[in-house]
């Protein structure tokens, strides 16, 4: 059944999109661009003399196929999905947030503080929100930079935030090499408080795998983007922004404070999954432990629609990939998995609205 | 499909093999005023043409036939699929399945350059101009004559200007720059870039929309120079006056199909608007309602105050220049003029969405000068906004949800939106403002223009408020939406709502207002009576040509 616009006699037609098309328009389409992204690494890899079936093998037995490989990719996973979270949570509002690596880090930053203030033996149920709020907080402090500066100013919140990682992480730089760090190192001391307990400590398997508690705060947190999104009467607005803001403003909706609480929000995420590594995984501090993941959130929205359900799902996949990426390396470069990760990107970007077109296509055909 | 015969030099004929003289399935044969040249084919022969997008067809078999040298009128509510079968004549889109001869040649799915080629030329609703060229650098471009094949010969390209100018009565100055022009000059200009290039087969989309009465009838006097001289003309129009006035054979859309081929000699705008909609309409334009008599005084703290108000533009020019009135409970005040004279930002500083410079906005009494657009809400502020798809709707949330814009405060606890009241909500002004398709999920986009005005109208006067500002509120809607949005304006003037309108239809104003201003320039060039008002004495202030002081 479609939904057709009939200005005379038509049928009432109650039920919106019903729910398979809308499951076929999510799921088909980055079902294509993943084939797409396969047979481009068949390429690759026929290209160094492999056999595509054995690298492949490989890499799933070195990411699904063991439990500290897997552990390994949601401990990866974890991280991506808090970054994914925060561009998607400002590209709701029609906000590039690119900041994501500094505010994953100053996050970092902020809990092992908190974690190294907190006396020993402070129980996890308090330690765990006080270092997620300083880690939020200090998230939070970067991204609402560039929020006052675009409503106040108009600046471009891309060339803000942008610039900011620079400055934030020479910042911390500054502060771990100047006054924090450990001798010899580039981290800070161990933290008394708040180290989560790992996957590993519940189950022996995974032993040696970084994955930690952090994991179900990053899905919680999900949740609750979803539920601000789609049922609170902020994300009404925040969206609303997003999509159409002269709509918005005429609704009574103040855009430039629907911009700040966007932008901040969104470096509040990046920030808290700054606890992945500092609570889950070293429990210190680490200059450039983001490598990237702040980055790498940008094409997790992307790929994952930026819906918080398909953050997830595009942030464990895009684990896979960075841990397949090692465990492949005897036979063909790691790298090629950087190259596969852009091909995935590319893929989606061009694939997802032509295969939607078909598939609509396709099914006016059957209606007709 | 037959490419190959599209593609030809445009004197090949009749290459598809199909008898010419094939009967059209509905109407019988056409009767013109003006005998059929000697080729005997027609100028346009749509026959069939499916045309989809998404689950919407917007062409279900229509069937199009326009004799050489004639006035065609094509007519039909929004999303009838005019507009759609124009593009199709004009190649911009090619038909899902029937074919389109133009002059007897079958020349189904051609190219745009192919359509401008055998003079197919179409005027648009939305000026294709470049403001910064003059208007004969705009003509000539992309077929500039050139002096040693280099520099553009100007002089040249303003003598054929002036002198397709004088021929055709379009009269424009060559020298002028674009962005100089008015609104119905720079439409001349449109009309002329297309005669420019060499077209037979004129279609003009909506081409009245934005003009005053005086430079409507200046058009009218143009395009029925063109069909003597032998040219073709299609119109697609909303106004019903505007057809009969003008055409000799009229085509009737209607979801899709095409429901009639009348000689406009033998119809009267009534059976049209019948055909239109598919039943009987009253056409409350035109037709005077009688202002409610009011027991009491209205009191005077009451409605809508507007004290010495100016608003700068995006300009920095003074675009509302120093306007003061009032408008009462059971009152609509009407404002009249050409668009671009400042109703635009008049509209949007009482709504809160541009500041005032100076000036005070009293809504029943509170004074909400710069005070927020919500603020305002909350004093009993609702507004139809000009533009749907900018501020009026957010075309991709629900009905639903649009339903709610602006109110959504009041649809939600503690921050959560209460989904069932939404729903509940939605369903109810599904069925009290007849929006169809009634299905509160679809996006808003998916709905036809007049179902989406319904939406921003049912939002709107669906809450508590006194004072309402409907601009354009039937802007691009047809004759069925029109006639209820109308009554339901008249409803809410005798429940004692003041209401300010803002139309850019004259028989509009002249038919729902009890006063009638009109603006020029950002200030009221006259307000009067709407008893003393009529389309003459309106059309000379909204040129400017007469001034009036403000009563």
């Amino acid at each position: 059944m479609s939904t057709v616009t009939q200005p005379i006699g038509a049928k009432p037609a109650l039920a919106g999109t019903p729910w398979r098309e809308r499951a076929e328009e999510a799921l088909i389409p980055p079902f294509v661009a993943l084939l797409v992204a396969l047979i481009c690494g068949d390429l690759l890899i026929l290209s160094y003399g492999q056999s595509p079936a054995a690298v492949y093998r490989l890499l799933l037995e070195g990411t699904w196929g063991n439990a500290y490989g897997f552990g390994q990719v949601l401990y990866k996973a974890t991280t991506l999905a808090f970054t994914g979270l925060a561009v998607s949570f400002g590209l709701r509002a029609g906000l590039f947030n690119i900041g994501g690596e500094s505010q994953l880090a100053a996050g970092g930053f902020a809990a092992a503080l908190t974690g190294l203030a907190l006396p020993v033996g402070t129980p996890l149920l308090l330690a765990l929100p006080i270092c997620m709020i300083a880690a939020g907080v200090a998230g939070g402090v970067v991204g609402s930079v560039p929020a006052y500066l675009k409503t106040r100013f108009g600046a471009h919140e891309v060339i803000v935030t942008i610039m900011l990682n620079f400055i934030v992480l020479a910042l911390l730089n500054w502060f771990i090499a100047g006054h924090l760090h450990v001798p010899e190192t580039l981290h800070t001391p161990e933290i008394h408080a708040g180290v989560l307990p790992r996957l590993a400590d519940m189950d022996p398997r995974f032993h040696g795998s970084a994955a930690n508690l952090a994991l179900v705060v990053a899905v919680l947190v999900a949740f609750v983007v979803w539920f601000y999104l789609f049922r609170a009467r902020g994300g009404y607005d925040l969206r609303a922004v997003g999509l159409q803001p002269p709509a918005a403003e005429y609704g009574g909706i103040s855009v430039g404070r629907v911009w700040m609480r966007a932008l901040t929000f969104s470096g509040v995420i990046a920030g808290i999954g700054g606890i992945n590594y500092v609570l889950g995984y070293k429990h210190y501090y680490e200059d450039g432990f983001a490598s990237g993941a702040g980055f790498l959130g940008i094409a997790v929205a992307l790929v994952g629609r930026n819906h918080p359900f398909g953050v997830l799902i595009a942030a464990f996949f895009f684990a896979t990939l960075s841990q397949g990426g090692l465990a492949i390396h005897a036979f063909v470069p790691k790298q090629m998995m950087d190259v596969l990760q852009g091909v995935v990107i590319l893929a989606v970007a061009m694939a997802v609205p032509e295969v939607r077109g078909i598939l609509r296509g396709a099914r006016r055909r059957t209606d007709a | 499909m037959n490419r190959e015969a599209g593609s030809g030099t445009g004197e090949t004929g009749n290459q598809s093999g199909f008898p010419a003289s094939a009967a059209l399935p509905t109407p019988p044969a056409p009767a013109s005023r003006f005998p059929l040249p000697a080729s005997q084919f027609p100028a346009i022969r749509m026959l069939d043409i499916d045309k989809s997008f998404g689950a919407i067809r917007a062409n279900r078999g229509a069937t199009l036939e326009v004799i050489p040298g004639e006035i065609h009128a094509l007519v039909g509510e929004n999303g009838a699929g005019k507009s759609t079968l124009m593009r199709i004549l004009g190649g911009l889109m090619k038909p899902d399945a029937g074919r389109v001869e133009v002059n007897g040649r079958d020349v189904t799915g051609w190219s745009t350059s192919e359509a401008i080629a055998a003079g197919v030329g179409i005027v648009h609703q939305h000026f294709m101009l470049v403001p910064t060229l003059t208007v004969a650098e705009n003509l000539v471009l992309g077929c500039e004559p050139k002096t040693r094949g280099v520099v553009l010969d100007y002089p040249r390209a303003a003598g054929d200007v002036r002198a397709l100018s004088n021929e055709t009565g379009l009269v424009i100055a060559p020298e002028r720059l674009i962005s100089d022009l008015s609104v119905g000059e720079a439409q001349r200009v449109e009309i002329l870039k297309v005669l420019f290039r060499g077209a037979k087969l004129l279609v003009l989309d909506e081409p009245t929309a934005v003009l005053s009465p005086p430079e409507v009838r200046e058009l009218w006097t143009v395009l029925r120079r063109l069909r003597d001289k032998g040219d073709t003309i299609v119109l697609i129009t909303h106004r019903l006056d505007e057809v009969v006035d003008l055409s000799d054979t009229i085509t009737v859309m209607r979801a899709g199909q095409t429901v009639a081929r009348i000689k406009t000699s033998q119809t009267t705008p009534a059976e049209i608007a019948r055909l239109m909609v598919g039943r009987e309409v009253s056409l409350s334009a035109g037709r005077r309602v009688q202002p409610i008599e009011r027991a009491t005084p209205a009191q005077p703290s009451r409605g809508l105050e507007v004290r010495d108000l100016s608003v700068v533009g995006s300009r920095g020019i003074r675009v509302i220049d120093d306007v003061s009135f009032s408008v009462k409970p059971g009152e609509i005040l009407g404002i009249a003029g050409v668009e671009g004279n400042g109703q635009t930002e008049l509209v949007e500083a009482l709504a809160g969405l541009r500041p005032v410079v100076a000036g005070t906005i009293l809504i029943d009494g509170d004074e909400v000068t710069h005070r927020s657009v919500a603020q305002r809400h909350d004093v009993g502020l609702s507004h139809i906004p000009e533009d749907r798809h900018r501020r009026g709707l957010i075309l991709e949330y629900t009905v639903a949800n649009n339903l709610i814009l602006g109110v959504q405060k009041h649809f939600s606890d503690h921050g959560i939106i209460d989904r069932d009241r939404v729903m509940e909500n939605a369903l109810s002004e599904i069925s009290s403002f007849d929006i169809r398709p009634p299905n509160p999920a679809l996006a808003a986009r998916a709905l036809s223009g007049g179902n989406q005005q319904k939406v921003v109208v049912a939002r709107e006067m669906g809450r508590s408020f006194s004072v309402l500002l409907a601009s354009q509120p039937t802007r691009g809607v047809d004759v069925g939406a029109i006639e209820f949005i109308h009554k339901q304006l008249l409803d809410a003037r005798s429940q004692g709502k003041a209401i300010l309108l803002v139309s850019a239809e004259l028989n509009e104003v002249l038919a729902l207002a009890d006063r009638i201003a009109v603006m020029y320039r950002g200030k009221f060039a006259v307000v009067m009576p709407a008893s003393e008002a009529s389309e003459e004495v309106l059309g000379e202030y909204m040129i400017g040509t007469k001034k009036g002081t403000a009563a």
